[in-house]
């Protein structure tokens, strides 16, 4: 066991957690943030993506000690008093059926966004299909998601 | 139309949980006392178990427990069943083979449960259960279903010899043979509708809590009908009887058909935490779903469809084999015969059906109902075989359809179906205009002119939904009734809560059925709050699947609100001094119509609950159940367009366009209709062009993870356009059809038929992908540069 600090959500947090914790575990398990999800084993659903100093990554493919020392944001650490334009713009375009899925588009969605306006980029349609390709949903054909990310993109 | 009630565009009362990461799904649950469970699978497709060594694992670092098959059956846990039973055209049952949830002598398939770690952590279970160590002697194995009945094939069960569990049919096959005898022209085709894994995002999982002070049991678990679960758990499974068994299926991520099973994980958990006196918690990991989870699909069939000179088809000759892989699965054997050769007439008036259909055991994964179940397979059948025809004869592929279409209803299908409304010819209209068909040409040139080739296919689907009558199903061998139940609680206050036997996983329940009791009892949405997936708080129910909520769940709930509406009428009538004919319920209020006399409804319930002025002889309270079987299924139906470019370089190919015009009865929020088609289309494309589970000739499993199973990304569907062209459902009290499985049974021959239009290659079995596509588009050209 070695001690492990980070920031989750705006909180420092220091834990003792085995080496071979993933950050994933350390946020579902350690510190029971459930809204990280973990839908798959080989990095490809992005059900886990959760935003690492203000970056996408997915937490079931790092370890928890890798994230020593940085600003981890979840699902739940993305409301600051009312929803994320992204949250919202899920609600309002039905961007969602079963939830599973949802916080890591989100999050996902999020780092899109931020990513092209730093960057100047427009983000269309199939910019946003293409930048999806890590995040798989079986309930809404994408089609919603694709929408709510459209939406929020001019909100942002 | 009020704005929260039936036809308006209500957001979603159950999102706020999802996105802001407060759902709570079964893996989500950890109670004191937490074990953890990992299971020891088969790496081999067929072996004999000589031995299980369990020493080494016992003595690891935080194990509590290794638990096997002797030890389970020892305990008195049944063997898994299948629930529907069919028998062989010469009567004789059919053969299901025992399975244990945690196999004793032999295993069947890779993955198969030998054994259960019950440890300290997830980690230290896993570790523990590489150390136990399996004597398997390795059988040979077969995995294709046309092999599987081959003379010489190695046999999966003793039981039922030439891997054949049944060979049934239906229709008459004397008078189709003479109608194909005498045809003008015939259509012959050998499909295959390959094999496919539902995947769910939220993979399955268990949390199973013995109490030993009550002998109870609760169980969370992922589940699309938690009281199927507790009736199997408990009637056939001995695990606990069903008063002292709880089952949770609390937030579930996503089913498709796969959750619907009460599977040897679930069995093993609740065993296990009475064995050990621990909550044992399971949550497969997506390898274990691709080895676990039961597939779908997975049909060899060859068939003969027969024309007469005008185009009028006069029989359709079908024979099936269908893989049930290693066991047979809770409904496996309805889904070859009573959800597909029952729709093999589609949409079209044919006189002359007869279809065969033989199921077999084979060394894979075991087959079950997965979104569409039989109809996907009935439908793709069905329109590969019109459009094909239609290119035969040189005719239009919708003008042919529309000239076989049933127009006229009650129509009596010669495979035991009577479709009660429909449309067919104005779905195909719909479709049409939307779809630009006229068009086509101008952008088929278009796209020549960019080097792509570009197809247009059609699908005119029709399926059967809300599986019924109770009575009926129950005479062709159902083990259970598939009504639904439904209770309407009035609190004293006036909020309502609608307590429903189905279970919503994605399907949006918390807002549809709300909306229907807001609109009736004229309320605030806010104040109607449903109830769903515990088996403590709700009665009994069948689930979700089928694309039964609506019309069948939904029906329940205004059986139910009609008895509420009678008693506060009745209340009414006595405080306002008015006869019951003339209470009506609108604004808000309990009103004598025409007048200024009134009551808050909250005032109604206040009454009905202080018993203080009721009619003479009227109990308190204001809370009514009700059970609804319905009277027939429901024929939801629609026509398809999809547009394909292909690169001929490449072979790779892109949906560019896919228009669906449906007929779903009466809809209830047609934002939550249109979602469940974009998903259900996807999963089409996805098996049109991009899925396959794959297994090699010794049973090993290929598709095993996301690398290798190729799911429908964002880039691989485009925006759908949907129309709706409605006919009321006659035969439930809302007109509902049902919406859930239309996509995914439309879809697949639409997109085919247009990949083969584009390429001029009918030739083609799903998926087709850019491989596939690139190989025929060089076929072709050889051909050609040889002639």
């Amino acid at each position: 066991m070695t001690d492990l600090t980070l920031t989750v959500n705006g909180k420092r947090v220091t834990r003792d957690v085995p080496g071979e914790t993933l950050l994933s575990e350390l946020l579902r398990e350690t510190l029971r943030l459930t809204g990280t999800h973990v839908g798959c084993d080989t990095s490809q659903c992005g059900a886990c993506a959760v935003h690492m100093d203000g970056k996408v990554v997915k937490a079931c493919t790092m370890l928890a000690h890798q994230a020593a020392g940085t600003e981890i944001t979840t699902i739940e650490g993305l409301a600051n008093g009312e929803l994320h334009p992204m949250q919202k713009a899920f609600n309002d375009n039905h961007g969602l059926q079963c939830g599973f899925c949802t916080p890591g588009m989100i999050m996902a969605g999020v780092d899109m966004v931020q990513r092209y306006k730093a960057e100047g980029k427009t983000l269309d349609e199939a910019a946003i299909r293409h930048e999806l390709e890590g995040n798989l949903c079986r309930c809404t054909g994408y089609h919603n998601i694709v929408k709510s990310i459209q939406q929020a993109a001019t909100e942002m | 139309m009020s704005d929260t009630g039936i036809g308006a565009r209500v957001k979603r009362k159950e999102d706020k949980r999802f996105i802001t990461g407060k759902g709570r799904y079964t893996d989500d649950v950890r109670v004191d006392n937490q074990a953890y469970a990992a299971f020891v699978r088969s790496p081999h497709a067929h072996a004999r178990v000589n031995g299980i060594d369990t020493s080494a694992a016992e003595g690891m670092e935080g194990v509590i427990a290794v638990l096997n098959g002797n030890q389970l059956t020892g305990d008195g846990i049944g063997n898994l069943i299948c629930g529907w039973a069919v028998s062989s055209k010469d009567g004789s049952p059919m053969n299901m083979g025992p399975w244990s949830a945690l196999a004793t002598d032999r295993v069947r398939f890779v993955g198969d449960a030998v054994a259960v770690v019950i440890a300290e952590s997830q980690a230290l279970a896993r570790i523990a259960a590489e150390a136990v160590e399996v004597d398997y002697e390795e059988l040979p194995a077969v995995v294709q279903a046309d092999k599987a009945l081959a003379d010489g094939a190695p046999q999966v069960h003793d039981n039922a010899p030439g891997n054949l569990i049944y060979d049934w049919e239906i229709g008459d096959a004397a008078a189709t043979d003479a109608a194909l005898e005498g045809a003008h022209h015939i259509t012959e085709m050998k499909v295959v509708n390959q094999r496919l894994s539902p995947n769910p995002m939220e993979p399955r999982s268990a949390v199973a809590i013995f109490d030993t002070a009550e002998d109870h049991y609760t169980l969370y678990t992922t589940s699309q009908n938690p009281h199927l679960a507790r009736l199997v758990l408990s009637a056939f499974y001995n695990v606990a009887p069903e008063h002292k068994l709880r089952v949770i299926a609390p937030d579930v991520g996503g089913g498709f058909g796969a959750k619907i099973y009460i599977y040897p994980e679930e069995i093993t958990c609740l065993w296990a935490s009475m064995k050990t006196g621990r909550s044992v918690k399971w949550t497969g990991d997506r390898a274990e779903s691709f080895m676990t989870d039961m597939h779908g699909r997975d049909h060899i069939t060859t068939a003969r469809m027969g024309f007469d000179a005008d185009g009028k088809i006069t029989g359709f000759k079908v024979d099936t084999i269908a893989n049930f892989g290693a066991y047979m699965s809770l409904f496996s054997s309805a889904v070859p015969t009573y959800l597909y050769a029952t729709l093999l007439s589609g949409q079209y008036d044919i006189a002359n059906i007869h279809c065969n259909v033989r199921a077999v055991y084979t060394n894979t994964v075991p087959v079950d109902a997965y979104r569409g179940a039989g109809r996907p397979e009935a439908c793709f059948l069905i329109e590969r075989m019109m459009e094909t025809a239609a290119r035969e004869m040189g005719t239009d592929p919708g003008e042919l359809r529309r000239k076989n279409f049933i127009d006229t209803f009650p129509h009596e299908t010669p495979v035991i179906m009577t479709y009660d409304a429909g449309d067919f010819s104005g779905n195909l209209d719909k479709a049409k205009a939307a779809a630009d068909v006229a068009g086509f040409a101008q952008r088929r040139a278009e796209a020549e002119s960019r080097g792509k080739l570009r197809g247009l296919g059609y699908s005119c689907y029709i399926e059967a939904c809300g599986i019924a009558p109770s009575a009926a199903v129950g005479s062709l061998g159902a083990g259970v009734g598939l009504w639904e139940s439904a209770e309407v609680r009035v609190n004293p206050v006036g909020t309502i809560e609608v307590l429903t036997g189905s279970h919503s996983h994605g399907q949006g329940h918390e807002t549809t059925f709300a909306q229907i009791v807001a609109e009736r009892f004229s309320q605030p949405i806010e104040n109607v709050s449903i109830v769903h997936g515990d088996t403590d708080k709700v009665q009994f129910g069948m689930g979700t699947y089928g694309s039964r909520s609506g019309a069948v769940g939904m029906s329940a709930i205004v059986k139910a609100m009609d008895k509420v509406e009678a008693k506060v009428k009745k209340i009414a009538a006595h405080t306002l001094e008015a006869s019951e004919d003339d209470i009506v319920i609108e604004g808000g209020v309990v009103k004598v119509a025409g007048t200024d006399r009134e009551m808050g409804w909250h005032e109604v319930g206040l009454a009905a609950y202080t018993g203080h002025n009721l009619p003479d002889g009227m109990e308190p309270g204001l809370k009514e159940g009700a059970f609804y079987d319905p009277v027939n299924f429901t024929f939801p139906a629609g026509c398809y367009i999809a547009e394909v470019e292909i690169d001929p370089d490449t072979g790779d190919c892109k949906v560019v366009q896919f228009t669906a015009a449906d007929d779903f009865g009466t809809i209830i929020n047609p934002m939550i209709v249109e979602g469940q088609v974009h998903g259900g289309v996807a999963q089409g494309i996805g098996q049109a062009m991009l899925e396959r589970v794959v297994y090699d000739d010794d049973g090993q499993l290929i598709t095993g993870s996301y690398m290798d199973y190729q799911m429908p990304r964002a880039e691989d569907v485009p925006f759908l356009t949907i129309e709706h062209n409605t006919t009321v459902c006659p035969n439930n009290p809302l007109g509902i059809k049902g919406c859930g499985e239309a996509g995914a049974i439309g879809a697949p021959p639409a997109v085919i038929n247009a990949i083969t239009d584009a390429i001029g290659d009918n030739d083609i079995q799903m998926p087709a992908t850019a491989q596939k596509i690139w190989r025929a588009l060089k076929g072709r050209q050889t051909a050609m540069a040889a002639e």
